[in-house]
């Protein structure tokens, strides 16, 4: 499969910053993969988010807008709606889509905003150094649950695939996971699909990425890997939870 | 051995807190002031206090809301791009007169900018933030031991005057380590009949900022004014150093004041006759003794973490009757001690030209 | 009298906790310490550097741009950091991980092979102490015997460190000043 070494055209010919082992930067390439199969790339404008991301100008060779922490929705329905030909999607950690972004997601969700969200759950907060996410798993020790998540004290984690679900504005939302490369073949077709969906202009789109965070999870890649798997899987449950076809 | 313990400044904001009898906390992570949101989620299970990570500043803020609303101590702290989204909070707690205590570790801004340290939000601060005519209290600590003694007294302050305070320091003294002493130290609580917590024996409490007929906003309006007056008479607070003889004034407040005051030290091994007046109160600002000391001085520089704002407020104490001049950095960068002793010899110089 | 020092090397070198124990070691000396640590750009690509400062008076700038000592423990800090050393003070250079010679003829500089001797007495994250023996030695702004009580306090959770962390400051100690009879 030599294609998959191959720079898609979306992304910038520049090393990603991102942690060794991150699997930030596989999800990049996906997306740009998905953009690129779709010819699309000076159609697309990306949102970043705040969060490890948050330079994800640097390396997506397509317009991108730098969106302030958790609007990156509201930012790309602006854009969407002052350009209804081009196609946008986000680009958002489970902290900024799923915490201080909760409402701007579920409304671009309702309202069937033409967007394509891509959803990066690492169960942490990456960038600000490895406090509690939304997603963070019940006994997962963060920097702020330093005695492990308990459910009365923190929460529970949120799964936001069941939870957006329900809107009607959705048009397919699909979790998917990075931890092997069976899963990567998968998530790269998940991720394709939505960009599709939108190109068709069928409604609003999310795909959710079971992602890793080695420098936080304080583990080497290969253990982050194995912890997704063993630890997410079962909480997180890969599948489509709508489909509108 | 000496009792004083090796502490960060975040932590040290923390751990005075819980001595104050804080035992809320509700926060949102951003750096650079997660060390406190990290022990005070170490430290409040174990005072048996709440440690709550909101989704968000905005619901940080609002959670604080509700626990002053019924009569707890209570905490949140961000830094700038956070406490922006809190300023509508801010705005209700004014105006519902809610003691709480806001910290802002500052970073430079505008937009989210960087981690470094600034004092870029001080208009923010002190002028209002949010909408209407309000005023938190404003304390700008220099050291981790101030921090201690401040973050204190703002428990205090917003007690006794049922208002918000807020707690302006910046990344690196956030980030530092300093020694600190805890002391004896017993919080003194306040009864406060005003608290919704439960109207057993009592008629029912209500906490609004909504007066809808403008007679009674406008009444609401004058008492929050009267209030503000007697705080402005009551609790300005400034250091002065090196001061008695000095023809030079620097002013500068924070971390910054610490930088500032290397450089005197340096100028007055040549001679220099400068002193610093460091403002502790940024609201209220500490005019009296502002105004006492620019009649005995003869220059004024400024020195901050901004483009200048500190200096609106001593230019309207000075009323132009001396010089003023700015020394500043921006955007995360600190001037060095030699910058500012570059500033006080041209000033020096000017001065010695004149004479 | 005021001493200040930055601390340099690849963050888990322990550069951090070594500033902190000299920090901490003055404070048991009754003296003003103050330590910060670099955040923020500054650490990018694992670097990390951290100032501390030891006073008998009160301590001003946190911020320092020309401390009277520097001790690096890689390469890449030397080149940071060896032009802001004052001039007629001290740099300690960890020759393990520095395959230059530092350029500065205007101050002292303290060669030792920190992370060799560490690997040496059991373990390679001591370089640090041993490093801050060096400096000690030659500069002896707090006591090493002090640096050791502090050693106890810090690691009273873990006190099967102490010994070769003892062990660390005093081969760094006994390695500049050999450099000093030489
Ligand atoms: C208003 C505001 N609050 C907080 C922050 C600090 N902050 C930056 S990134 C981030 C969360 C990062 O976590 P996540 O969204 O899960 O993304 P990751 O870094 O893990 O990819 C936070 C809280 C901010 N920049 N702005
Ligand atoms: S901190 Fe975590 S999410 Fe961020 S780049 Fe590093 S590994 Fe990835």
């Amino acid at each position: 499969m030599k294609v998959v070494f191959e720079r898609p055209e979306a992304l910038q010919n520049v090393p990603f910053t991102y942690c060794a082992g991150c699997t930030h930067g596989i999800i990049h390439r996906m997306v740009a993969e998905a953009i690129d199969s779709l010819g699309i790339r000076e159609k697309t404008i990306g949102v970043s988010p705040v969060g490890c991301a948050v330079f994800a100008y640097d390396f997506f060779n397509c317009d991108v807008v730098a969106a302030a922490h958790g609007r990156a929705p509201a930012v790309a329905t602006g854009i969407k709606r002052s350009h209804p030909d081009k196609y946008l999607f986000t680009y958002q950690g489970d902290g900024d889509l799923a915490a201080i972004g909760t409402a701007e997601i579920v409304h671009a969700a309702a309202r069937g905003e033409r967007i394509t969200v891509i959803f990066v759950n690492n169960a942490i907060y990456g960038m600000t150094g490895g406090q509690m996410a939304p997603t963070t798993l019940l006994g997962q020790k963060t920097d702020t649950t330093p005695y492990g998540r308990d459910a009365r004290a923190n929460g529970l984690p949120i799964r936001v695939c069941e939870l957006l679900q329900s809107l009607d504005g959705v048009a397919y939302i699909e979790r998917v996971s990075t931890h092997d490369p069976k899963h990567v073949l998968q998530a790269q077709k998940a991720i394709k699909k939505a960009f599709q969906y939108q190109v068709e202009d069928k409604g609003f789109t999310l795909i959710e990425l079971l992602s890793t965070c080695p420098s936080n999870w304080g583990m080497t890649p290969v253990e982050s890997l194995k912890w997704l798997e063993e630890n997410m899987l079962p909480y997180y449950k890969l599948g489509v939870y709508k489909d509108i076809g | 051995m000496s009792e004083k313990k090796l502490m960060k400044g975040n932590e040290a904001i923390g751990e005075a807190a819980i001595t104050a009898g804080c035992r809320h906390f509700f926060g949102y992570p951003i750096t650079p002031q997660s060390e406190l949101p990290a022990y005070l989620s170490k430290r409040m299970p174990q005072v048996e206090g709440v440690f709550l990570q909101a989704e968000s500043e905005v619901s940080a803020i609002n959670m604080v809301y509700g626990a002053a609303a019924s009569g707890v101590r209570v905490m949140t702290s961000s830094s700038s791009p956070g406490v922006s989204l809190k300023q509508e909070g801010i705005s209700y707690l004014a105006s519902s007169e809610l003691p709480s205590v806001v910290c802002n570790i500052m970073r430079a801004g505008p937009g989210l900018g960087t981690i470094q340290p600034s004092q870029s939000d001080y208009f923010q601060a002190v002028k209002g933030g949010g909408h209407g005519d309000y005023h938190c209290l404003v304390l700008a600590p220099n050291s981790v031991q101030e921090i201690v003694d401040l973050v204190r007294l703002a428990f205090d302050l917003a007690d006794h005057y049922k208002n918000p305070a807020m707690i302006l320091i910046d990344g690196v003294l956030g980030q530092m380590m300093e020694p600190v002493d805890f002391g004896n130290y017993k919080p003194t609580f306040v009864e406060k009949p005003w608290a919704a917590n439960g109207c057993k024996d009592r008629k029912p409490n209500a906490i609004t900022s909504i007066h809808i007929d403008p007679k009674d906003m406008e009444q609401h309006n004058l008492r929050l004014q009267k209030k503000y007056a007697l705080i402005s008479e009551k609790e300005q607070r400034s250091e002065e150093w090196m001061m008695e003889d000095a023809d030079i004034m620097v002013a500068s407040y924070g971390m910054t004041s610490r930088i500032v005051k290397s450089a005197i030290r340096k100028a007055r091994e040549e001679g220099i006759k400068v002193g610093l007046f460091r403002p502790i109160t940024l609201w209220p600002f500490p005019e009296k003794k502002l105004d006492e000391n620019i009649n005995r001085v003869k220059e004024i520089l400024v020195v901050e973490l901004s483009a200048g704002q500190m200096i609106e407020d001593i230019k309207l104490v000075n009323n132009g009757r001396l010089p003023v001049s700015f020394h500043g950095r921006m955007g995360g960068m600190t001037p060095s001690v030699e910058d500012i002793y570059d500033e006080i010899k041209k000033i020096h110089d000017r001065l010695t030209v004149k004479a | 009298m005021t001493e200040d020092l930055i601390i340099a090397g690849f963050g888990g070198q322990g550069v951090m906790s070594m500033g902190q124990m000299l920090a901490y070691a003055g404070l048991s000396e009754d003296k003003n310490v103050l330590w910060m640590p670099a955040y923020g750009p500054e650490t990018r690509g694992g670097f990390a550097n951290c100032t501390v400062i030891v006073s008998d008076e009160e301590i001003g700038s946190p911020v320092v741009s020309h401390p009277k000592a520097v001790i690096v423990l890689n390469l890449p800090s030397l080149d940071k950091f060896e032009d802001a050393v004052v001039p007629g003070g001290v740099l300690v250079v960890n020759t393990s991980l520095v395959n230059r010679e530092p350029k500065r003829t205007d101050i002292d500089i303290v060669h030792v092979p920190a992370s060799d001797i560490a690997n040496e007495i059991g373990s390679s994250r001591a370089a640090n102490m041993v490093a801050l023996g060096a400096f000690l030695a030659h500069k002896p702004i707090i006591s090493i015997e002090a640096v050791k009580n502090t050693l106890k306090k810090v690691f009273a959770a873990k006190p099967q460190v102490i010994p070769l962390n003892e062990k660390a400051l005093d081969r760094g100690a006994e390695a500049a000043r050999v450099q000093a009879a030489v």
